[in-house]
């Protein structure tokens, strides 16, 4: 297909740009194939505004006259109008502008024809692979091994083609298993907690039906996480209500009987198209221009964006205090457990694991939890709040997890090595990007797409040393503790970073940002200013010492 | 009494047992057991409430509510004992004279030069001459000499030079308790002005020359402008119905050139109702997010808050940008007024937004203006329905300035919550009485001892690392974004839930940019030692220097012990330097709660001395993370806190 037959007008000219806090712009609008692109025609401050078609996530017209008027609402939640002259030019632009953000074909997105203008150091394909991580967990431990039954994803679709299991089972097993696990997704290893050699583990709901199925193999493999005499928790994502009830469709629960080491906790984390409904009434909510206090208080509550934010990191404390407090296992599953179960997952590891929440660490994470881990992306991340299409896959699940990082990182501010806006960076990519690392739903679309040939990884562009600064937290100071947030209403916010950013002047507090970093500067180079004197000068007097003895 | 316990709101486990007493001025629980003793001081004055609940199997429950916002839970084991002290707390929480009250035995061991010398710390004839009055358009009126004309003012008042007494006196009959316009603030820059009065006696018709001319006046002390704008405060609703009693407000027809104008702020019975409401949802024991929210919305505080904001910004934008006087009143000219007239002045001066500046308004528009402290703060057994927190909401509407404007404020949230608790300890005589008058029969200045110098003394606690004289928001006037902003205020579990650590952030970025900031401080000075002893050095070499290249070679031969010598004498008088920021380490608040995080890490450890050890360790620590070379890792504790365990777990 040639994008240039959905391409009627190419180019209007006279547009005025409108932007919440923005005087507005007059100037040129251009579409290609994968770009808006708006530039103002003024000399000097010539301004140009790029935005990816696959951004956008919903469009209206409006006309007045024959001057037509179109609302674009972006993924990343920014609002922006155009209006344009001539109701022909602006219907032409307008259907492009449909046709070209909802292709439904992922090898015609932007990641399969994005060059990069930046010298690649690193491939960012490359940069977290599973047996650097396994490497790691053996010089700690040797009870676990890499196993490669899934090499050509023939036993777990969702699943890599390698995961570490316990040392004990061996791959017959594991495929016995699979048949036990809702998806086949068996039990695998998530994280191991070297203070106390307790592990994480996830996986999906066991397939026990009304009937009570058991399979000796999976309660073999997740016995083989205890240490001998301990107990081990379950933490099932669903309520006991809606575990007992998956029964009738095949799925189910851990029955006690035939896990008795095991003490199973129900922590409801709510799932698809009410998480998308909460964040279709947040954002509505932040949206709203009237003056009304009340209304801004309860629509923030009805939304109930913030119930789930503290359900989530209940739930992942809860999994952290088991593995670090009552030094216990802990297995974690949900139905799929392709999206609670990962938030959780990967929420512990952050209180647990001071090595995520380093740059190079959390981004791991995100690799190993959500993308090799199969977060079917490409489902979850389709629309946004602005979508009309309700499809029911659509769900924030992602963008909670952000949410949930970001609260520990307010509550914790100088335990991590990233800041807000590596957050929200990895928001916007997750949902429109030019790099192919958030395209496909798990690691076997990824391959058939040949993603690592044909598009260029996100970690590529961010590990450069230009773009790394900018997401550096610059009160960062190593932190080894474990962190335990605090999950009362009171200590939760709205993170406006991401919700109000569109809405709310940043000025001052971006001046704020930048006092901080000036003064931490400054600091930094007082200290490497006396310490080259230091040094000098104890050169010298050695030196003169030195001469004095001659 | 002994063997009571101390319980923790947010989780029943976690219980301290100890020994309460009972002294003329504090409830003091003393734990049992460790060794560094923590104790609980709380002054009577502070005791908002107490309530005897129903004698469980474990003892008798007391609650003591404090005007701070602490919440202390006590389970005593003796229901004699808990109705002793239920009767006699009832007692010395209320106090019947003012000679009872703690800033009249308080001594913080200061000579009468000191304390006098604190009390001229905020000087508001100073104040007034830096505004820039007297000048060809103000003048201060003496007519209020010995409280003459009105016993709520102060006896210094600044009215226009064409307002005479005559005047004066006959507007302030034609006012709510004699309270007539008088000058709030003056922009130098274009003459526009706040004045501040209480309602007209206008009822349904009456009018009053003088105070046609008093208004007059004042909008003729603007020569710029051609009209006045007069605020009032009140809902329109609150102000008809005052006509009826006689009162009320100004009618535009009477007086020439004024522009009248409602703000819907509630009056004190409803503001103390709503923040009621909000401590409730404060105090839930575990809510769950809609719970808060609701309870937040229901209890209608921040629409206040905001309302009060929005008055202030109205009138800092009629004074700042179109150059319009302004006259600010309520009914009486003392609550409202006194809000709105001060955020008005921090808004459009920058000097209030310094530590001196917002003593300076303080003592301005609520001190000398006759906020009634006594009656809205309880210090005296007196009327509940007088209390109300009228200069809690001014405070707040500071503090979400300061969410929005972090580099405005010379101080940080710190100072404002100090500021709070002494307006109800009553451990300094600022605040005392209800006016003026009262304060000068009972000869305060001699007899206790001002905040503002205390908190002077300290200010470094107070500063805000952010603030920075020449910075951009440190110039001219704030202006709040308006409209859509109701997301901008915020709850402040900073105040309101100041007593539940757990519930705030875990790290302090003001500390830790403070302490940046103090080392910053001796970094410059030690460069400044260093490049005058290289200086030195230099000197004397070249004096008798021979071989000048060989220098770098044989220094570089002798690397090894070099490098040791400059070493050994720095980096420990640093750790020694650090150690003595209280507020280093990373994961720990301040020492209450790396207590906390001890008690919880060493469980299997039985040693008592290691809370000191540890202290010294994250200091070291924290060093080494600093340092360039640094790279140590800290020792394995986790900051953890039983209180969310408890949440967690709650299947």
């Amino acid at each position: 297909m040639e994008f240039a037959e959905l391409i009627k007008t190419p180019r209007a000219d006279n547009v005025a740009l409108h932007r919440p806090f923005y005087p507005a712009v007059e100037g040129t609008l251009c579409l290609t194939g994968h770009h808006l692109i708006f530039s103002s025609r003024r000399q000097d401050n010539a301004e140009e505004l790029w935005l990816l078609h696959s951004n956008i996530d919903s469009i209206e017209k409006r006309f007045v006259g024959s001057l037509g008027t179109i609302i674009i609402k972006c993924k990343d939640l920014r609002i922006i109008q155009l209006d344009i002259p001539g109701m022909e030019e602006c219907l032409n632009i307008a259907s492009s502008i449909e046709a070209l953000s909802t292709l439904d074909s992922v090898t015609l997105m932007y990641p399969f024809f994005y060059r990069p203008m930046f010298e690649i150091v690193e491939d960012g394909w490359r940069s977290f692979l599973p047996d650097q991580e396994f490497e790691l967990l053996s010089s700690v431990t040797d009870e676990w091994r890499l196993s490669c039954i899934n090499k050509e994803f023939s036993v777990c679709p969702s699943y890599p083609p390698v995961v570490i299991v316990p040392k004990s089972i061996d791959d017959e097993a594991l495929r016995k298993v699979a048949m036990f696990r809702h998806g086949s997704r068996f039990p695998v290893l998530s994280y191991y907690h070297k203070k106390n050699g307790m592990v994480m583990m996830r996986s999906s709901q066991p397939l026990t039906g009304t009937n009570g199925r058991r399979c000796k193999e999976d309660e073999k493999l997740i016995n083989a996480t205890l240490r001998p005499g301990k107990r081990g928790y379950i933490i099932d994502t669903r309520s006991l209500n809606i575990a007992q009830q998956a029964r009738a469709k095949g799925g189910g629960f851990e029955q006690e009987a035939h896990y008795p080491q095991w003490r199973r906790i129900h922590k409801c984390i709510e799932r698809f198209n009410i998480l998308q409904e909460s964040l279709i009434k947040l954002v509505e909510a932040c949206n709203d221009q009237s003056h009304n206090m009340d209304r801004w208080l309860s629509k923030l509550e009805a939304s109930n964006w913030l119930t789930h934010i503290k359900e989530i990191l209940t739930a992942a404390c809860l999994a952290a205090q088991c593995i670090d407090r009552e030094g216990a296992s802990v297995l974690v599953h949900g139905t799929e457990g392709t999206d609670s179960t990962l938030q959780v997952t990967s929420l512990a590891q952050i209180i647990l694991d001071p090595r995520c929440r380093t740059i190079r660490g959390f981004e791991s994470l995100v690799v190993r939890e959500w993308l090799q881990a199969g977060h079917p992306f490409q489902q979850r991340c389709a629309q946004s709040a602005y979508s009309n299409s309700k499809q029911k896959w659509e769900a924030p699940v992602f963008l909670l997890f952000l949410d949930c990082v970001w609260q520990i990182l307010r509550q914790f501010p100088c335990s991590f090595e990233f800041n807000e806006q590596f957050l929200i960076m990895l928001f916007e990519h997750a949902y429109a990007s030019q790099f192919g690392t958030f395209l496909g739903n798990n690691e076997n679309e990824r391959f058939k797409l040949k993603l690592p040939q044909k598009t260029m990884s996100l970690w590529s562009w961010v590990n450069r040393s230009e773009e790394l600064s900018k997401f550096q937290n610059p009160l960062f100071e190593a932190n080894s503790l474990v962190i335990w947030p605090s999950v009362a209403p009171q200590s939760l916010q709205l993170w406006e970073g991401v919700f109000l950013r569109w809405n709310r002047p940043s000025k001052f507090l971006d001046e704020a940002q930048e006092e901080m970093i000036s003064i931490i500067r400054y600091n930094k180079e007082l200290q490497a200013k006396v310490n080259a004197l230091r040094r000098q000068l104890a050169e010298m007097e050695t030196d003169e010492r030195m001469q004095e003895n001659l | 009494v002994e063997n009571v316990r101390l319980l923790d709101r947010l989780s029943s486990r976690k219980a301290a047992l100890g020994t309460l007493y009972l002294t003329a001025t504090h409830v003091i629980f003393v734990e049992n057991g460790s060794e560094a003793r923590k104790e609980t001081w709380v002054l009577h004055s502070q005791i908002s409430s107490i309530e005897k609940q129903a004698t469980t199997a474990t003892g008798c429950p007391l609650l003591i509510r404090c005007k701070n916002f602490q919440v202390i839970q006590l389970v005593i084991p003796q229901e004699r004992d808990c109705h002793d002290v239920y009767i006699s707390l009832i007692r010395l929480a209320r106090p019947v004279k003012y000679e009872e009250l703690y800033c009249f035995s308080f001594n913080p061991k200061l000579d009468k030069e000191e304390r006098e010398q604190g009390w001229k710390l905020v000087d508001l004839t100073e104040e007034y001459n830096r505004m820039g009055v007297p000048n060809n358009y103000w003048q201060i009126s003496d007519v209020n000499r010995d409280y003459g004309v009105c016993d709520s003012y102060p006896t210094e008042v600044y009215v226009p030079k064409s307002a005479t007494a005559h005047i004066i006196v006959g507007s302030s009959k034609f006012r709510s308790r004699r309270r007539f316009p008088a000058l709030s603030y003056y922009c130098k820059d274009n003459n526009a002005s706040i004045c501040r009065s209480s309602q007209p006696l206008s009822g349904f018709s009456a009018r009053c020359l003088e105070d046609e001319q008093m208004l007059q006046a004042i909008r003729k002390a603007n020569p710029g402008s051609d009209f006045l704008y007069v605020v009032d405060t009140r809902p329109k609703l609150n102000a008809m119905a005052n006509r009826a009693a006689g009162k009320g407000y100004e009618n535009e027809d009477n007086y020439s050139n004024i522009k009248f104008q409602f703000i819907g702020i509630e009056n004190i019975h409803v503001m103390r109702n709503s923040l009621q409401k909000m401590l409730e949802v404060c105090e839930l024991k575990s809510p769950s997010m809609s719970d808060f929210l609701w309870g937040l919305e229901n209890s209608g505080w921040l629409k206040h808050i905001k309302a009060i904001m929005d008055a202030g910004i109205f009138i800092a934008k009629a004074v700042a940008e179109e150059g319009v006087s302004v006259l600010v009143h309520c009914s009486d000219g003392w609550d409202r007024t006194a809000q709105v007239c001060s955020v008005a002045s921090l808004l459009l001066d920058p000097y209030y937004r310094t530590m001196k500046g917002f003593m300076v308004l303080i003592e301005k528009d609520w001190v000398s203006f006759g906020h009634k402290f006594n009656h809205r703060y309880g210090n005296l057994d007196g009327d509940p329905k007088e209390i109300s927190p009228v200069i809690d909401q001014f405070i707040e509407c500071v503090w979400q300035l300061m969410e929005q404007f972090p580099c405005a404020f010379e101080f940080n949230e710190r100072f404002l919550i100090h500021i709070q608790h002494h307006i109800y300890s009553c451990q300094f005589g600022n605040f005392l009485c209800n006016s003026q008058k009262e304060r000068r029969e009972l000869k305060i200045q001699e007899r206790t001892y001002s905040l503002w110098a205390h908190l002077w003394k300290n200010r470094a606690d107070y500063l805000n690392p952010l603030y920075r004289p020449d910075h951009s928001q440190t110039q001219g006037t704030l202006r709040p974004q308006m409209a859509p902003c109701n997301f901008l205020y915020k709850f402040w579990s900073g105040m309101y839930n100041r007593f539940e650590k757990g519930l705030h952030p875990r790290q302090s970025v003001t500390d830790y940019l403070m302490a940046v900031k103090e080392e910053t401080q001796q970094l410059e000075e030690e460069l400044e030692v260093l490049r005058e002893r290289l200086t030195n050095l230099q000197k004397s070499q070249l004096n008798d220097n021979k071989v000048k290249s060989k220098r770098q070679d044989r220094s570089k031969e002798l690397g090894l012990s070099t490098s040791n010598n400059s070493l050994a004498n720095t980096p420990q008088e640093y750790s020694n330097d650090l150690k003595s920021f209280p507020s280093r380490s990373p994961s720990q608040g301040d020492e209450e709660d790396s207590a906390l995080i001890l008690t919880q890490d060493n469980l299997k450890s039985s040693d008592p001395d290691l809370s000191a050890n540890s202290d010294q360790e994250s200091g070291v620590e924290d060093l080494s993370c600093r340092s360039p070379s640094g790279g140590g890792c800290l020792p394995s504790e986790d900051s953890g806190k039983d209180s969310d365990e408890a949440v967690f777990l709650a299947v």
